[in-house]
């Protein structure tokens, strides 16, 4: 085997590896899990529930339904993302295994990017969950619903959703006090200029400009086209998420890279917080 | 080439004909704040950590180095196993540069700390497993080899599948050696890895450590409060004061150059302390160094 294949062959067996070790950790906790998904579930359930006390005929209340839905569900599935990739640091910090996760010859990336892996299958796999108890709970009926579409929105927006997270996966590094609790701000920021449970129009023209750099915007509009009328895969909504992965992933390892270099250089890798 | 050699080594083989470790003048600080200045936080200072520390370690060597709590034991440690950059000197692992091959380095490099640090809830083969794969190795390899060196370690077979969180800490600190060896490490940085051990554990240890030294090529770096563990595992013996290296020798030639009879009394001739002593400065620098 040439090094050039070897060492490939040695970074996915790594990628392997967090995922392996991820799924452990959800089996492991899979009770705690399971109790996360009930609040989610009840939470998203407040936001819909709205739809119901408005004054509009059974039609108008079911789309108004479907579209804080799928709002939820969305800021469901990037909670995990966000939540699973910052766990990179956080997490292991915690556990106290950091120092023997990054002193270990795997690239950075490759474990940034076996964190994301994880993350989208296990956040598709709950926020179709949360999809499907809430549809099921409020009795709502989608029969033009193109879910096949929407899944692959999704997939297409998680690559930037990654790309953010390794950005925001860098602040325990730097503050393992408050560093975790900074990406949950930064989860907030994003989905509150992306109409998370309203239209982008909205807002004030200068969160209007700041939607457009959102991957949250085109993945909520694509979406919510595809489950209410079954629209399929739209180019304007597909190339700006390419373009946004494309920028968000060298850009948030590029982050995290000097975040590391940061926390080896001044002992933050030690701290356990 | 080592019996120990990572099993999927790449370019980062050890070159024979280099020295294992080779530290020139490494310098380490920390910025530290002072007291506050009413509300506004106080200025920051940088603590030396380490203050050009040099010496050498020839393949195949065990090295013990002894110190007291914050004397630069574990920052000279994670500098090594580059989880650290230092702020002066140069460092070479088999002639890696620490700065600029830091991962071939870590290829070659394992290391076991005082804290046993493991995923809680996960098993000891889980966590494992876990750590083989980043050196590249597949479940296939691995479901022979963690049930192997488990047993060589002295581990349970019976235990292998318990969280971790159910393990005492002398079992922890077994699968926390039998972690560093199943990578292959051909450099061994142990930082207190006795310490706070019950005898039993600490004597099993230490049996393990002369047996992956008398069966395999690895080099030893031992960071030790245990000056009797420190004289009957190492080849040579040095003392880290607040961050110097006060010397590095063959334990007969401390003796002479001290002219005293214990490792005792040449820390104390050494560094003008005994060796239980600690001063509230020493305290402070445990919070970094």
């Amino acid at each position: 085997m040439s090094e050039l294949a070897l060492a490939l062959r040695n970074e996915l067996v790594g990628l392997g590896g967090i995922v392996e070790r991820n799924f452990y950790l959800t089996k492991r906790y899979f009770l705690w899990d399971a109790t996360f998904l009930l609040w989610t579930v009840a939470n998203t359930l407040t936001i819909v529930f709205i739809a119901r006390a408005v004054d509009l005929p059974q039609a108008q209340q079911n789309l108004l339904a479907t579209k804080l839905l799928v709002g939820g569900a969305i800021w469901a599935y990037l909670g995990i993302i966000f939540e699973i990739v910052t766990e990179t640091v956080a997490w292991e910090r915690w556990e106290g295994t950091i120092e023997y996760t990054f002193m270990a010859p795997l690239s950075r990336s490759v474990h940034l990017f076996g964190m994301g892996v994880y993350a989208v299958i296990y956040g598709i796999l709950r926020a179709g969950i949360l999809f499907v108890a809430v549809v099921a709970f409020i009795g709502i009926h989608l029969p033009h619903a193109n879910y096949g579409a929407a899944l692959a929105l999704l997939a297409i927006a998680s690559l930037s959703f990654i790309g953010i997270g390794m950005m925001t996966a860098v602040l325990p590094l730097i503050s393992p006090e408050k560093g975790t609790q900074l990406g949950y701000i930064a989860q907030g920021l994003m989905l509150v200029v992306s109409g998370v449970y309203y239209p982008v129009t909205v807002l004030p023209h200068w969160m209007q400009w700041i939607s457009k750099i959102s991957p949250a915007t085109y993945a909520l509009r694509g979406d919510r086209a595809s489950v209410l009328t079954g629209m399929s895969l739209a180019w304007a909504d597909v190339w700006p998420l390419v373009l946004i992965g494309i920028g968000s992933i060298p850009l948030g390892l590029f982050v995290f890279h000097r975040g590391e270099r940061y926390a080896k250089k001044h002992g933050k890798l030690k701290r356990s917080g | 080439m080592s019996t120990l050699a990572a099993p999927n080594s790449i370019d980062t083989r050890p070159l024979r004909e280099v020295p294992a470790v080779e530290v020139a003048n490494l310098r380490k600080d920390f910025l530290r704040r002072g007291k506050r200045r009413g509300v506004l936080p106080g200025r920051r200072r940088a603590w030396p950590a380490l203050k050009g520390v040099t010496f050498r370690m020839e393949r195949g060597e065990c090295v013990a180095i002894l110190g007291q709590n914050g004397s630069g034991k574990s920052t000279l440690v994670r500098l090594l196993s580059t989880l650290l950059i230092d702020d002066g000197g140069e460092t070479r692992i088999f002639g890696h540069d620490a700065r600029r091959e830091s991962k071939a380095i870590r290829r070659l490099v394992n290391r076991v700390s005082v804290e046993a640090s493991f995923f809680k809830k996960m098993s000891a083969a889980e966590n494992l497993a876990y750590a083989a794969r980043f050196y590249g190795m597949t479940p296939k390899q691995t479901r022979g080899r963690i049930p192997e060196i488990l047993a060589r370690v002295g581990f349970p077979p019976e235990r292998r599948n318990e969280a971790m969180e159910h393990l005492s800490r002398g079992m922890q600190q077994k699968v926390a050696l039998a972690r560093a060896l199943l990578t292959s490490p051909v450099l061994l940085l142990l930082d207190e890895p006795t310490t706070g051990l019950d005898p039993r554990s600490k004597l099993e240890v230490q049996e393990f450590i002369k047996e992956v030294r008398a069966a395999h090529d690895a080099t030893i770096l031992l960071c030790t409060h245990d000056l009797a563990e420190a004289e009957s595992l190492a080849d040579r013996i040095g003392v880290l004061d607040r961050g110097e290296l006060l010397f590095l020798e063959p334990v007969e030639d401390v003796r002479r150059r001290f002219g005293v009879a214990t490792l005792e009394e040449a820390f104390f001739a050494a560094t003008g302390r005994s060796f239980e002593e600690e001063r509230p400065e020493d305290e402070e620098r445990e919070v970094f160094a």
